[in-house]
C-alpha cells in the first residue's frame, strides 16, 4: 500500500503541461498531487523511492471504449471495462453509448455513473448519444445530459450522416462546451463492406471499404465545424485522407481533433485472413495510411491514442466473417503496444506518448487529470517501458478476448495505476512494484 | 489398367506424386503446380469411368461425403453428388439451421471423411475447416474461390492445347464479385498463363496489379490474340448499386459477339463457368458456336470432381481400377 501523504521518489516523472521530464518527487497528500520537483522534504510523509526503471506519468485516459453495460453485460459490465481499465494503465475511460438502451437520455447516464463508482476502478465518464436513439434524426437533451455526468456527445458506430443534424449537434454543444464526437463513414460508400478495400479484401473475396468512406465525412466535418464553430473530435481515424483534412482544419484555427487506435497504426490489411478478431471498423488499412498515422502521431497532428475496446462475445465472433460484429479490445494491450511500437521504435518520445494519452483526452473532454500539477487529484500511470509484456487473451480481466494481438510479445509494462493516490492495480509480473501495494 | 496419358498421347511414367499435400481444398493456392497436374490427369482417369457401363468404383468406398451446400446450387451440387456416387462414397445433402461452427460441430459429432461446402460468405470453408476434422472441399465460397471450378476449365483447355504455360487467357465480365475469377488466376499462373480481365471499371478488381495480372477496359485489346476467352457471368443477385447503366450498354461494350470473337486467336476457345445470361455476357451465335466449350465444361466437372475427392480421401491408386 502506498501510505498517505507519501513522496514518490522518481527517479523519471513526465509531464508535458509542466514541461517536466526527469528524476522528480511527487508529494501526494489527500488523495491529491501536493507538490512536485527536486528533493522534496519529507515533512513527516513516508517515502517511497521506486525502482530505477519506473516512470512516473499522469494517469492515461481512454477517451473510447465500449462498456457495453447496461444491456449487453454479456460481452463486458462496466465493472469488468473498469478493471481492464486499470490493468491497462487507464484511470479514466469515455463510454460510448451505444448500450441497450443508448445512452440517449438522462437516466441511463445516471446508471452508468452509479455503476461506475460502485466499481469504484477507472473512473467512467459516459458519452451521450448526440440524437436519439442514435437514430440521426433529433437532437438529445444535450444539457441533461451534460448535467448527469457525460463529457461529450456522440452516434458513435453511426455516423451522423446527415449533414444538416451534424451542424446543428456542433451549434447546440458549443453551450456546453463539449465535443462531437464523429464516427466519420460515409454509409454509402461503406455499404456492406467488411475490410479495407484494396487488394487483401479482393483476394479474400469481402467486400472493401476504401478510406474515403471515412475521409469524405471528416472532410464534411471539418467544414461543419468552422460553420457551426462547435468542436469536432474524430473517433478512431484510420485513413490517409483524413489525417489531411484534419491537418488542414487545424491549420485554419477549426475545432477539430482526433484520436487514433493502436491497431490502426500497428496492422495494415495485409495482416487480415478470416480471423474475425482483425474484423474492427474502420476496417486496417493500407500500409500507407498506416505509415500516415504514424507521422500523425509524431509531428502533433493527432491529438490522442484511444482503443475503441469493443468487446465481443467468443460465440459471437465465431461466425463467418461477414457475419461477426466488428470490434476488437483495447484497454489491456494498448499501453505495451504503444511502448514497444511507438516509443522503442523512436517514433515519439514519453513526453509525447503522455500527451497522447493523458494531456489531450483530458483537454478534448474537459476532464480532470492529464497533468501532475500541484493540486491535481493523484491519478498515476506508472509505467516500466523496458519490462516485458506477453499478451495473453485468456487472463484479461474484460470479459472480452477479442484481440488480434494474442501472444505478442511486447517490450513496456504498466507497472502500477494510481486513482486518487491508491494503487488501483499493480502489476504482478513487473519486478518492483509489488512495493505499491498488493494487487488488486 | 488405364494410362495416365497426356493430351499428346505420350504415356508418362508414373507420377511422382500420387497425393495432394494439403488436407483441404479451399483455395486454388493451396495447390502447387505439380498436384495440379496430378490432378488433371487422374481426371483423365476418372473420364473413362463415366463411358462405362456401370458407371462406378469403389475409391471412396466406406467414405462419408456431406455435401453442405448453404446457399442454393443446382449445377456444382449435382456435379460433386454425381462424382461421389461414382467413387461409391455414402453422401448426404445438408441445408442450414444453426450457425456454422455448430453445424460444424453437430456434423463433427458424426465423423463424416469429406464436407463439401457451398456457402454465400467468403471464407466459410476455413472456417468449418478449422472446427471439423473432415477433409473440406471449397465448393465456392461467397465472392473468394470456386477451386474445382479453375480446375475443370484447365482441364477444358488442356484438351484443346498443346500447353497451359504462354497461353493468352482473357476472362471478361463481372470481375469484381467472381469467385471463378479469383481461383482461375491462382491456378493459371501456377500453370504459367498469361492472364488478362476485362470489364467496367466499376467491376474491376481492387489492387489487380497486385494480382500480377493486365487489366483492362478495352475489350478488343483484350480479345487480341487471346487463346482461351472465359467469360464470367454479371451476377446482378451479387450486385449492391448499379455497377452499369444497362444490360443493352454492357453487352455493347463487353458482349461476346462472333464478330468481336474474330480478334482473338484462329483457334480460340470460348468458356463460361454457367448458368449463362445469354445476350449479356455472350451471344447465342457464339455460345452455341464452334468456338464454344461450354458443355464440355459442363462435362468434365464431374471427372475433376471425382479426382479431387479420390486424390484428399480414396483408397490407393490400384484400388480404382475394377
Amino acid at each position: 500500500m502506498i501510505p498517505d501523504p507519501c513522496v514518490l521518489k522518481a527517479a523519471r516523472l513526465v509531464d508535458p503541461v509542466q514541461g517536466l521530464d526527469g528524476e522528480h518527487d511527487l508529494r501526494i497528500a489527500g488523495g491529491r498531487i501536493a507538490a512536485v520537483g527536486r528533493d522534496l522534504p519529507l515533512d513527516g510523509a513516508a517515502p517511497v523511492a521506486l525502482p530505477a526503471g519506473f516512470v512516473v506519468c499522469p494517469g492515461f485516459i481512454d477517451m473510447h471504449v465500449h462498456l457495453r453495460e447496461p444491456g449487453q453485460e454479456h460481452k463486458e459490465t462496466i465493472a469488468s471495462g473498469a478493471a481492464a481499465a486499470v490493468a491497462g494503465g487507464f484511470v479514466a475511460v469515455a463510454c460510448m453509448p451505444n448500450t441497450e438502451p443508448v445512452n440517449d437520455h438522462a437516466g441511463v447516464t445516471e446508471e452508468i455513473v452509479r455503476k461506475a463508482a460502485a466499481a469504484g476502478l477507472a473512473r467512467v465518464y459516459p458519452i451521450g448519444a448526440a440524437t436519439v436513439g442514435s437514430a440521426g434524426e433529433r437532437l438529445t437533451e444535450i444539457r441533461e445530459l451534460r448535467v448527469a455526468g457525460c463529457v461529450a456527445v456522440s452516434d458513435d458506430g453511426h455516423p451522423i450522416a446527415d449533414a444538416l443534424m451534424m451542424r446543428r449537434a456542433l451549434e447546440y454543444v458549443s453551450m456546453f462546451d463539449m465535443p462531437v464526437i464523429n464516427h466519420c463513414e460515409d454509409p454509402s460508400l461503406k455499404g456492406e463492406g467488411v475490410v479495407h478495400e484494396g487488394y487483401r479484401a479482393a483476394s479474400l473475396g469481402l467486400r472493401g471499404i476504401p478510406g474515403a468512406a471515412e475521409a469524405v465525412m471528416v472532410e464534411r466535418d471539418v467544414s461543419l465545424s468552422e460553420l457551426a464553430g462547435g468542436a469536432v473530435h474524430i473517433a478512431h481515424m484510420s485513413a490517409r485522407g483524413s489525417l489531411r483534412a484534419v491537418r488542414s482544419g487545424k491549420e485554419r484555427d477549426i475545432a477539430v481533433t482526433c484520436e487514433v487506435t493502436p491497431h490502426h497504426f500497428i496492422l495494415t490489411d495485409d495482416e487480415l485472413e478470416y480471423d474475425t478478431n482483425f474484423k474492427m471498423n474502420p476496417p486496417l488499412r493500407a500500409a500507407e495510411d498506416r505509415t500516415a498515422m504514424l507521422d500523425g502521431l509524431a509531428d502533433g497532428s493527432i491529438d490522442a491514442i484511444a482503443t475503441d475496446h469493443a468487446p465481443h462475445h467468443a460465440d459471437e465472433k465465431a461466425l463467418e466473417f461477414d457475419r461477426a460484429p466488428f470490434g476488437v479490445v483495447g484497454l489491456e494491450t494498448a499501453v505495451p503496444l504503444a511502448l514497444d511500437r511507438l516509443v522503442h521504435r523512436g517514433v515519439i518520445g514519453l513526453p509525447r506518448l503522455v500527451e497522447l494519452l493523458a494531456r489531450n483526452p483530458a483537454r478534448i473532454l474537459r476532464v480532470e487529470g492529464g497533468t501532475l500539477e500541484p493540486g491535481s487529484t493523484a491519478d498515476l500511470t506508472i509505467l516500466a517501458p523496458d519490462a516485458p509484456t506477453e499478451v495473453a487473451a485468456s487472463r484479461f480481466r474484460s470479459k472480452g478476448r477479442n484481440t488480434p494481438f494474442d501472444g505478442w510479445r511486447l517490450r513496456g509494462a504498466v507497472a502500477a495505476t494510481l486513482i486518487d493516490g491508491r494503487a488501483v492495480y499493480v502489476n504482478d509480473s513487473v519486478t518492483g512494484a509489488e512495493l505499491l501495494g498488493a494487487s488488486s | 489398367m488405364s494410362t495416365l496419358s497426356s493430351p499428346s498421347g505420350a504415356v508418362r511414367p508414373a507420377p511422382p506424386l500420387t497425393r495432394l499435400r494439403s488436407k483441404h481444398l479451399l483455395s486454388a493456392a493451396d495447390l502447387t503446380a505439380e498436384e495440379i497436374v496430378l490432378i488433371l490427369d487422374t481426371a483423365e482417369a476418372m473420364q473413362e469411368i463415366g463411358t462405362r457401363r456401370i458407371k462406378k468404383v469403389p475409391a471412396l468406398r466406406g467414405q462419408t461425403v456431406v455435401n453442405l451446400f448453404l446457399e442454393p446450387s443446382t449445377r456444382t451440387r449435382t456435379s460433386f453428388e454425381i462424382a461421389e456416387k461414382r467413387l461409391s462414397a455414402d453422401t448426404l445433402n445438408i441445408a442450414g439451421g444453426e450457425t456454422l461452427a455448430d453445424m460444424a460441430r453437430t456434423l463433427e459429432a458424426m465423423a463424416p471423411d469429406l464436407l463439401v461446402v457451398r456457402h454465400a460468405f467468403s471464407g466459410a470453408c476455413h472456417l468449418l475447416a478449422d472446427i471439423c476434422n473432415a477433409r473440406v472441399i471449397n465448393a465456392g465460397d461467397g465472392m473468394h474461390e470456386h477451386p474445382t471450378q479453375a480446375l475443370l476449365d484447365a482441364f477444358t483447355i488442356r484438351a484443346h492445347k498443346p500447353s497451359i504455360a504462354g497461353l493468352k487467357v482473357t476472362i471478361v465480365g463481372d470481375l469484381l464479385h467472381s469467385r471463378v475469377l479469383r481461383s482461375n488466376i491462382l491456378l493459371l499462373h501456377a500453370l504459367g498463363a498469361d492472364v488478362w480481365l476485362c470489364g467496367p471499371s466499376t467491376l474491376m478488381l481492387p489492387g489487380s496489379e497486385r494480382f500480377g495480372v493486365h487489366a483492362t477496359t478495352a475489350i478488343d485489346e483484350a480479345l487480341a490474340g487471346a487463346d482461351v476467352v472465359m467469360l464470367l457471368r454479371v451476377q446482378f443477385e451479387r450486385m449492391r448499386g448499379r455497377f452499369f447503366p444497362s444490360v443493352r450498354e454492357y453487352f455493347e461494350m463487353f458482349g461476346i459477339t462472333a464478330e468481336r470473337l474474330r480478334r482473338a486467336g484462329p483457334d480460340a476457345i470460348v468458356m463460361h463457368p454457367g448458368p449463362m445470361n445469354r445476350g449479356v455476357e455472350i451471344a447465342s451465335d457464339v455460345a452455341d458456336g464452334p468456338s464454344s466449350v461450354i458443355l464440355e465444361q459442363v462435362a468434365n466437372g464431374v471427372a475433376i470432381r471425382m479426382a479431387v475427392l479420390y486424390l484428399l480421401a480414396g483408397v490407393e491408386v490400384d484400388e480404382v481400377e475394377p
